[in-house]
């Protein structure tokens, strides 16, 4: 089915690149991402409590990055792909009006079981928002 | 910081942190709701993910997984607590996490900031799984100095397990509570961010007017009215001969990469990466710190000849970068 076309692991080398992402932050998917993900913690959905603490507006919530780094990485390699790990280190806050611009690399593979380990970063215009190891099982293919 | 400052400074504290160490937060977060499908299309549909194995149900039959899966990363979605988490912090359910938090907020670390989180993943989570979660406070660093003040860095480990009891997935969560900095007043502009500009050089009575030249187009150089020798940076007294008296000469902006670095991390807002940062040699035989631009990072090399070009980083910034000289 082409619908569940998916990236083998055979098809994959080390340096691979995946396509680049541009996801743009708008103050509704900043929202609609934390209170998907029940985090109802206000800095997340109110501006005046963002503000209070600093910051110039709402800002996306580690759930949505989390989820937004194993989508890019679906996306690319299908929906046949297991993700096994996703572990993500934090940087610049997402804010509305800026735009996310998804890279990864593939960084090793382990042949017998098909796992694939990439890094995926994610950059908005202050500097990297999220730097990720992501490991993913592959099918092995024909 | 020194052991000792530390020991000097804050001993009581250190010593109650540490008797958090190890210990589980309180009794087990238990799901609200079952994993379900209505969560899980909220999920996708915020984030834009049009993986069909987890809303369409035929593809998701014909996949791998033979039905509908949840998205993986949405682990810690199921056992947050919701609006809860809107409310104040005494009005929130309370744990051991929250009493440590709490004791840092009373001494000065009032502020909060994730930033690792490390999920491994057993299994998808299926329709009807009912999850709870435990977690453990694992470690506390020691008093650290970080860009965004002084603080400590708190691991937590959550072990997420189904209604068979079955471990699904485990979590490492760090943060740091931290003393924070002045912050600026937020930024009112509800537009764009502004993009972020370089750090300004710090202007005064003694350096004010090699910026004043820059701004002219023209690259300063201090020279000593006693002896005659050329000096950088700015500076009230000769270090030869003691003479406070001084002119200053244009310089021809020819020059040599003196050293160089290429920097790469860590990145901060306003610079463009790579970065060379190189000690050029000016003809006239000072030295400054600037950065070679225009040309490809692994090209530079010390002895390179460049030349200077004074160029706008930002609307209010003017400063003399180098570039290969022809």
């Amino acid at each position: 089915m082409t619908q569940l076309r998916t990236i083998s692991s055979k098809d994959v080398r080390v340096g691979d690149k995946l396509p680049e992402l541009a996801i743009p932050l708008t103050a509704t998917m900043i929202v609609a991402g934390a209170l998907a993900s029940h985090d109802f913690t206000p800095v997340h959905h109110d501006k005046a409590a963002a503000q209070a603490q600093g910051m110039q507006d709402v800002f996306m919530n580690i759930l949505t990055t989390n989820g937004l780094v194993g989508r890019y990485v679906t996306d690319w390699a299908g929906p046949n792909a297991v993700l096994k790990k996703v572990a993500i280190k934090l940087g610049a806050p997402n804010f509305p009006g800026d735009t996310m611009k998804m890279t990864g690399v593939v960084k090793g593979k382990e042949e017998a079981s098909g796992i694939v380990d990439l890094e995926v970063v994610g950059k908005n215009s202050w500097g990297n928002h999220v730097t990720a190891q992501v490991r993913v099982a592959l099918p092995a293919g024909k | 910081m020194t052991q000792a400052g530390e020991a000097k400074t804050s001993p009581p504290l250190n010593e109650q942190l540490q008797s958090f160490v190890g210990r589980e937060i309180g009794a087990p977060d238990v799901a609200r709701d079952p994993v379900n499908e209505a969560m899980i299309r909220q999920w996708c549909e915020a984030l834009a993910d049009g993986n069909p194995v987890y809303t369409d149900p035929r593809l998701a039959q014909a996949s791998l997984h033979a039905g509908i899966v949840a998205p993986p990363t949405m682990l810690q979605a199921w056992i947050l607590p919701g609006i809860e988490m809107a409310r104040p912090m005494a009005e929130q359910r309370q744990d051991l996490q929250k009493a440590l938090h709490r004791l840092l907020d009373a001494a000065g670390y009032s502020a909060v900031v994730a930033t690792d989180c490390e999920q491994d993943y057993h299994r998808y989570l299926r329709p009807g799984d009912r999850i709870s979660a435990t977690t453990v406070i694992e470690s506390i660093s020691p008093e650290k100095a970080t860009a965004l003040g002084i603080g400590y860095f708190i691991d937590t480990r959550t072990t997420f397990s189904d209604q068979d009891g079955s471990a699904v997935g485990s979590m490492r969560f760090r943060v740091l509570k931290f003393k924070p900095h002045q912050q600026p007043a937020a930024v009112q502009s509800a537009a764009a961010p502004a993009k972020p500009t370089r750090p300004r050089p710090p202007r005064g009575h003694d350096n004010s007017w090699w910026w004043d030249g820059i701004e002219h187009g023209e690259l300063l150089i201090q020279r000593c009215k006693g002896c005659g020798a050329l000096r950088h940076p700015p500076r009230p007294m000769c270090g030869g001969c003691q003479s406070t008296q001084w002119d200053t000469l244009a310089s021809k902006g020819k020059g040599t990469v003196y050293s160089y670095v290429v920097v790469h991390h860590p990145q901060f807002p306003g610079f463009d990466y790579p970065l060379v940062a190189a000690v050029i040699e000016l003809e006239e035989g000072t030295r400054l710190v600037s950065n070679v631009v225009g040309v490809d990072p692994a090209a530079v090399h010390i002895g390179m000849r460049v030349r200077v070009s004074i160029e706008a980083v930002d609307e209010t910034l003017k400063l003399p970068l180098f570039r290969a000289a022809e």
